[in-house]
């Protein structure tokens, strides 16, 4: 698998960086002063692919936090809200779109 | 069912051991995630959206009321208070934490569930007919052989790292439930001219990217020869299975590569020489393992009991879960019940733990204790006296079990999809839900007759929607969720790829286009008799791309 | 990378020859598999001990007309993902009787090192360290085993069939199986 550090980076809008926590598999974002937050408004954000390397490559060293990291798509509301940039971030952010079960 | 001796718990509470002491050497980083991965893999763990999930193996769909009752406890303890039972007859727990897994693992040890293999590239969990040892029509129960091949296979020395995972089911019966003509190795019971019981050997078949239905390389192989034969098929595919990339390594490709012909005699050439060895399987041997399977002390009852008949004329709603949900049973007086996972608009094949404890108690009073697991996500309860059905019935209800779907257009198989798959390109449960509202009212099912529809999220067909009568795939396009529709397909006896019909639709516009389908069948069946398959194979699928593509 | 043999890591007594370099006189040698195949005749008259390097994906049976005079074969595993050599180490010993020294190279973690030794590997080329240094816990942890293995080690049945179960005859550990 190549290291998520060598992969090529297309950035074409604001990405941040995301991963799943090791102990729990919860999702998590790389924060600006470092470290990981479940937060998405808390996230580092930035629209250059040689800032998302760099975000990247920091998010990478410490593996037992969290595992998998990647840069993913994000959308910045006129407000400076952050959201998720697809579908797949925002069930990853929100959680699944099922309905809880059904009363019957 | 299978009871475990203690060896077969030591070996379970030694993989607890192996992986806990795995998890701690992750948890300090003395694993990385790269070396850590594919022992986890081995043990049904795997990451995914938001969270771990862990996937139990139910050896051939079968469990205990005391299992079902840990299952309960692991899903309120460890999880969300639910499980999800899927087309291979495990269960899956979707919220599950890396650091709480040893404990829950160990858990699910004291009453023999583990994970072993239920991922990885190894053999996978044998699955079965769920009504094996029940069906009036099988000619013996087929789980003592998936338990021989399970042993076998268990932290086999040679075949734990083969190219890909590996799938194997087999069947005992005319009908085939076990679907083995889509399996890496397919093996039917059967009766040759002779009279003699043996296995006709399919292999290569399987979904995915390149889906395949399975070949037969051996029409008849005798009982003895079950082992050596499944090695030397298994030595075959490790050594020559493609390693160099991910999406042609399933032995199908081997096979599809080879050729059906020069496969067999591949396997043929490595089985002579291993044939007559220490694998020949000892009568001893088998009759050993088979007195390992507890069969119920039936009482001697009569069928339809008088109760019943009155219950039936004075219960309409009893009546038609009567009809819908219960089959035959080999042994008089008794039934085979299926308890539907598909409530009107549910996540398919999920159960809560107040459900699970609930089937528990119900197992114990009317079931002998057992219950089963099956391919199409619901579960059953395979001993049940007739007698029993009416409070049975009641119980089941009132618990939100008995919705009288089984087999019918809402009695949907879906994979998990995006809301909680890593591998997923679309959602699947929410265009089940809706699909299952629409067809909510149940006369309308009952009238359609049998209707499997099959839903997968992504192209590794976990839903199995290739052999959906009508199958729905996810694909992506332009960051939109569409679906493919195929019709057609079926996953028994006869096995057949469904056809796609036309270009892939909107997530918003499925449920429509589903109605469409049915509103064609309905216009061009011959009569309430004609199934839809056999309306599809009668008519061709024109009909119906001209009705759902005419205004699309 | 260390070299674990009957539980202990060992210095290796074999000396790697590379390519055409010259065969030393009284040294035990390995040599890639062309080379032996090229000079098998000369090599295997050699009176100290000759091993060579198989790849993973050539059939073991090549080697058939040398086997009793070869005293190691090295097996590759690229990735410790590919399982080839497990067949090939199997089929040596079971099919072709080589009593020779069978030894694991290329990527090894000590989660293959009861899969290796049933298979029937005497060394392994261990990646790490830490590993090689855990080698008989990492084999002690099973005590069961359902299939027959390299070593004979009894299967579940058989110690069923012996009433074993019930704590009859012994039957050998895995860590035993290291020594």
């Amino acid at each position: 698998m190549t290291s998520p550090l060598q992969q090529k980076l297309k950035v074409t809008g604001p990405v941040v960086v995301t991963a799943n926590r090791l102990a729990d598999g919860a999702v998590v974002y790389w924060r600006a002063d470092g470290g990981w937050t479940t937060r998405l408004e808390d996230a580092a954000v930035t629209t250059a692919a040689a800032a998302a390397r760099e975000l990247l490559a920091a998010a990478s060293i410490d593996q037992t936090s969290a595992v998998g990291a990647y840069v993913a798509p994000v959308k910045v509301a006129a407000n400076g809200q952050v959201q998720p940039g697809n579908l797949r971030e925002a069930i990853r952010s929100t959680g699944p779109t099922v309905e809880t079960r059904m009363t019957f | 069912m299978y009871l475990y001796d203690e060896l077969d718990r030591t070996l379970v509470t030694e993989r607890v051991a192996e992986f806990r002491d795995q998890v701690a050497r992750r948890l300090s980083g003395e694993l990385t995630e790269e070396e850590f991965r594919p022992l986890r893999l081995m043990n049904g763990v795997y990451l995914q959206l938001h969270a771990y999930m862990l996937r139990i193996a139910i050896p051939y769909g079968t469990l205990s009321s005391a299992q079902v009752r840990m299952l309960a406890q692991v899903a309120r303890r460890y999880d969300r208070n639910f499980g999800h039972f899927t087309t291979r007859q495990n269960i899956q727990f979707h919220w599950i934490k890396l650091e709480e897994l040893p404990q829950a693992m160990a858990d699910l040890a004291s009453v023999g569930l583990h994970g072993m293999q239920t991922s990885g590239n190894c053999v996978r969990n044998i699955t079965t007919d769920q009504w094996a040892g029940a069906a009036p029509d099988e000619i013996e129960d087929p789980r003592i052989w998936a338990e021989v091949l399970r042993q076998h296979l268990t932290m086999h020395p040679e075949f734990s790292f083969l190219p890909r995972k590996f799938k194997i089911a087999l069947t005992a019966a005319a009908h085939d439930r076990a679907a083995v003509k889509v399996h890496d190795i397919g093996l039917r019971l059967h009766r040759n001219g002779a009279g003699e019981t043996g296995f006709e050997v399919l292999v290569g078949g399987g979904l995915g990217r390149t889906p395949f239905i399975a070949k037969t390389i051996k029409p008849f192989l005798a009982k003895r020869d079950l082992l050596s034969y499944v090695e030397a098929i298994l030595r075959v595919y490790n050594s020559y299975g493609r390693r160099d990339n991910i999406y042609k390594a399933r032995i199908k490709i081997l096979v599809h590569e080879l050729g059906a012909e020069a496969f067999a005699k591949e396997v043929e050439a490595e089985w002579r020489q291993i044939k007559d060895g220490p694998l020949a399987l000892d009568p001893a041997v088998v009759a050993d393992i088979a007195a390992r399977f507890r069969y119920p002390a039936y009482e001697r009852l009569d069928d339809s009991p008088p109760a019943l008949a009155a219950a039936r004329g004075s219960d309409r709603l009893f009546a038609a879960w009567l009809a819908n949900s219960v089959a035959n049973h080999k042994a008089d007086g008794y039934a085979i019940v299926t308890l539907s996972l598909k409530p009107e608009a549910g996540t398919p094949g999920d159960a809560t733990a107040e459900q699970m404890d609930a089937i528990a108690e119900l197992a114990d009073r009317y079931s002998f204790g057992e219950i089963r697991v099956g391919h199409e996500q619901n579960l059953v309860l395979p001993h049940v006296a007739q007698r029993d059905l009416p409070r049975l019935w009641r119980a089941l209800d009132a618990n939100g079990l008995a919705t009288p779907n089984v087999g019918l257009v809402s009695d949907i198989i879906s994979c998990p999809g995006l809301d909680y798959c890593s591998l997923a390109n679309t959602r699947s449960i929410p265009v089940a839900q809706e699909i299952s509202r629409r067809f909510h009212d149940r006369d309308l099912a009952r009238d359609l007759g049998p209707l499997h529809i099959n839903i997968s999220g992504c192209i590794n067909a976990c839903g199995h929607h290739h052999v959906g009568n009508i199958g729905i795939l996810g694909v992506e396009k332009n960051n939109e969720e569409f679906y493919q529709i195929t019709i057609g397909g079926r996953a028994d006896e006869a096995a057949a790829l469904g056809t796609l019909i036309g270009p892939a639709v909107r997530y918003a516009d499925v449920a429509d286009v589903v109605e469409d389908i049915v509103a064609a069948y309905l216009e061009l069946r011959e009569d309430s008799r004609e199934t839809f398959l056999q309306t599809v194979d009668r008519t061709g699928i024109e009909p119906f791309r001209e009705r759902v593509y005419a205004t699309r | 990378m260390p070299l674990v043999k009957r539980g202990r890591v060992i210095e290796d007594p074999y000396l790697r020859v590379v390519d055409d370099a010259p065969v030393p006189d009284g040294a035990a040698v390995i040599v890639p598999a062309a080379r032996f195949l090229a000079d098998a005749a000369e090599l295997t008259r050699r009176s100290a001990p000759t091993g060579l390097i198989w790849p993973n994906d050539r059939k073991v049976a090549e080697l058939a007309p040398w086997l009793d005079r070869l005293a190691l074969i090295a097996m590759t595993f690229p990735n410790f993902r590919d399982g080839r050599a497990y067949t090939q180490a199997r089929q040596l010993r079971e099919r072709h009787g080589f009593r020779g020294e069978l030894r694991a190279t290329g990527e090894i973690l000590r989660d293959q090192f009861l899969f290796l030794t049933r298979a029937g590997f005497d060394s392994l080329e261990v990646k790490k360290a830490a590993d090689a240094a855990a080698f008989a816990e990492a084999v002690g942890r099973y005590s069961v085993f359902y299939q027959q293995s390299a070593n004979g080690f009894a299967p579940v049945q058989r110690r069923r069939l012996l009433g074993a179960v019930a704590g009859g005859a012994r039957v050998a550990t895995g860590a035993e199986m290291a020594r």
